[in-house]
């Protein structure tokens, strides 16, 4: 089958073509390094089905980061490239044009952002172009679609220049992309837009900072708001109605005391179900992920999809860099950061973005050892927080202080070097709601799809354990480390142990064991800390590989002995 | 208007508003190639736009482009500044 790749510059926009072209839905964001992975997906050439695949997003042919390195592996198995080209940066973009016309392959170059070139004052001549570089050149606008037929009618018109050049140097290069430049761009005057007054507010030295925090606080307001609405008005009357009578009835039929209806249905609270306590699968099982959780990975999704597409993300990464640079990181480093306050399986993942490895190292466990992800901040908001918001400010301020703390450890003892900060800005744009809403529904399914069989499992294992009573010896076992050093009862071990599963099924256990508030922190802090959930384990152990993993876990394991004990000591 | 230069400085001395072409880079190979992937080489015209406390990164426009780089990547950038004069009597 033939493939075709799509090639080009850090965020000018493939995967929205590549969701256009193929109709599979991915990740689309405004900021450079979204895709750290190549996507594959079919399309259709006349009879022929043919392979597409979207390529992380590079500057040149010459690989600095790892992201970087897979676009150009990538490149030696294509039998097309489309040519993805921003026409609102037509210089930057077609040095990489003429690397790739120099490789041999057929080409055909989208000139992306078509409909940002007239607001922002550029013409572009696109037969003189394609005259010049040889190959077919077709105007797109990848969010919208536009120009995306004609794209795919043309795509056999992709060819290798009749006349291949090379160049003997960067510098002769870049004197043809002038060349070529001069001769098919026109710049007029253009009026200063809203948009720009907000850029240049937000680069601001100071107006930076403070719309960065009304940013951060607007967005945790946000969450937190749409999150508790859509508990409270949507999924627990859902379940109270609809759920609840279908459970009593079952009960009944299963009779009490009967192994299915502990599976099942769990313990009954005063004669009724209490979907926090009950524990069986149909009634915490189902209402942990759905209740308790799905409404604040929507709202933080809506909220994280819209400051990424407009292109705040970035600007942040500018602001944060000087901290960051005492942890070994330097500002990029807080796009996977914040990605991991949703989930760690990705924010991993995105670390390729950056360049070193000992940056790639602090930052993935930073994040595994740090940073929350939603499912396990709304059970810490909807359990901790309960017994007041002040007790969840103490975890949270605990995390942050661990993340500060242990990161400018590991910045001395791992060895390596940080790079400084080098990123481009994209500029501000007006989000497209419908990305925003695919992008919120390929991340709600994608949590619901892996969390739902997991927590189901859990829920009867732990059951069945129970039963065998397999719990108590370990809870004797665990007594010294529990009791002694976080005075925590020792029945919460088999809530630490479920964290190996799943962060929320385990503070769900947490929820029956009537723990003072006090000891809801520890539980909780320690449960954020010891180590991470098994998907994310096996997405560090591939990024990072054996040996570094097991440092980070040793890491993880340390941390949260010590964080613990102190959290005992000190409240 | 007339205009006149004086001596090149670093990016990172430049003040926030001025603009200016740059005359060279200094760093190594690797550096400079990075540098120019994004469009920044001897001859290129740029502004700065702002930077952060602290000797934080500094962000200038190239191009249509807008980039950040940190103090350290600043001060390897060298640029002649514009300096404009008051129109004489």
């Amino acid at each position: 089958m033939m493939r075709i790749l799509l090639v080009g510059n850090p965020n000018v926009g493939k995967s929205a073509l590549f969701s256009r072209l193929t109709g599979i839905r991915v990740t689309i964001s405004n900021y450079p390094g979204t895709t750290v992975e190549f996507t594959k997906g079919h399309i259709k050439l006349g009879e022929e089905q043919a392979e597409l695949i979207d390529i992380p997003g590079s500057y040149t042919l010459e690989p600095s980061s790892r992201a970087e390195e897979v676009a150009v592996e990538m490149l030696k198995e294509g039998d097309l490239a489309i040519n993805v080209v921003d026409a609102t940066n037509l210089e930057r973009n077609l040095n990489l044009t003429l690397q790739l016309l120099e490789r041999g392959i057929p080409v055909i170059v989208a000139l992306n952002m078509w409909d940002d070139t007239r607001h922002r004052g550029i013409s572009v001549d696109t037969t003189r172009l394609e005259e010049l570089l040889g190959v077919p050149v077709v105007p797109t606008v990848g969010i919208t679609g536009q120009g995306v037929s004609d794209l795919v009618s043309r795509l056999p018109e992709a060819r290798i220049p009749a006349e291949v050049r090379t160049y003997a140097s960067g510098d002769e290069r870049w004197a043809r992309v002038g060349d070529i430049v001069g001769q098919v761009q026109t710049l007029s005057h253009r009026h200063h837009t809203w948009t720009d007054a907000l850029e240049d507010a937000s680069s601001h030295r100071l107006g930076g900072i403070v719309i960065a925090l009304l940013v951060l606080f607007g967005t945790f307001w946000f969450v937190r708001l749409v999150g508790e609405a859509i508990i409270d008005h949507v999924a627990e009357p859902l379940f109270e109605w609809l759920w609840t009578p279908l459970l009593m009835r079952l009960s009944v039929a299963l009779g009490p005391e009967t192994f299915w209806h502990s599976a099942l249905i769990g313990r009954l609270i005063e004669g009724q179900i209490d979907y926090l306590q009950s524990f069986g699968m149909l009634s915490t099982g189902l209402f942990i992920p759905l209740a308790a959780v799905a409404p604040y990975i929507i709202s933080f999704y809506l909220a994280l999809g819209f400051l990424e597409d407009v292109g705040y993300l970035p600007r942040l990464a500018v602001l944060m860099d000087t901290l960051l640079h005492r942890l070994g990181l330097h500002g990029y480093a807080s796009i996977p950061t914040i990605l991991g306050l949703g989930c760690n399986v990705p924010a991993v993942m995105a670390t390729r973005i950056l360049e070193s490895r000992k940056e790639r190292f602090i930052a993935a466990t930073l994040i595994s050892i740090a940073v929350p992800c939603a499912v396990l901040q709304a059970m810490i908001i909807g359990l901790v927080g309960q017994q007041g918001m002040g007790y969840v400010g103490i975890i949270y301020g605990s995390l942050f202080m661990s993340w500060v703390v242990i990161g400018m450890v590991l910045n001395r003892l791992v060895k390596g070097f940080t790079p400084e900060l080098l990123i481009e800005i994209p500029p501000y744009r007006l989000p497209s709601g419908r990305v925003i809403i695919e992008k919120l529904w390929l991340r709600l399914s994608g949590v619901v799809k892996h969390a739902l069989p997991i927590i189901l499992v859990t829920v009867l294992v732990v059951n069945v354990l129970y039963n065998f009573g397999l719990f108590d010896a370990l809870a004797s076992i665990a007594a010294p480390v529990l009791t002694g050093l976080w005075g925590l009862p020792k029945e919460t071990v088999v809530a630490i142990v479920i964290g190996f599963l799943r962060k929320d099924a385990a503070m769900g256990m947490l929820a029956p064991l009537a723990l003072t508030a006090k000891q809801l922190v520890i539980s909780s802090t320690v449960l954020a800390m010891f180590f991470p959930c098994v998907a994310t384990f096996v997405v560090l152990a591939r990024e990072l590989g054996a040996r570094d993993v097991l440092k980070a876990v040793a890491v993880m394991l340390v941390a949260a002995l010590i964080v613990g004990s102190l959290q005992n000591l000190i409240l | 208007m007339t205009s006149r230069s004086e001596g090149p400085m670093t990016l990172a001395e430049m003040r926030t508003g001025q603009t200016g072409t740059v005359v060279e880079i200094l760093g190594g190979h690797g550096f400079v190639r990075r540098l120019e992937t994004l469009g920044i080489r001897p001859g290129k015209r740029l502004t700065k736009v702002s930077s952060t406390l602290f000797h934080g990164p500094v962000t200038f426009k190239v191009d249509k482009a807008q980039v950040a780089v940190g103090f350290g990547v600043a001060r390897g950038i060298i640029v002649q500044v514009d300096r404009y004069l008051p129109p004489g009597p």
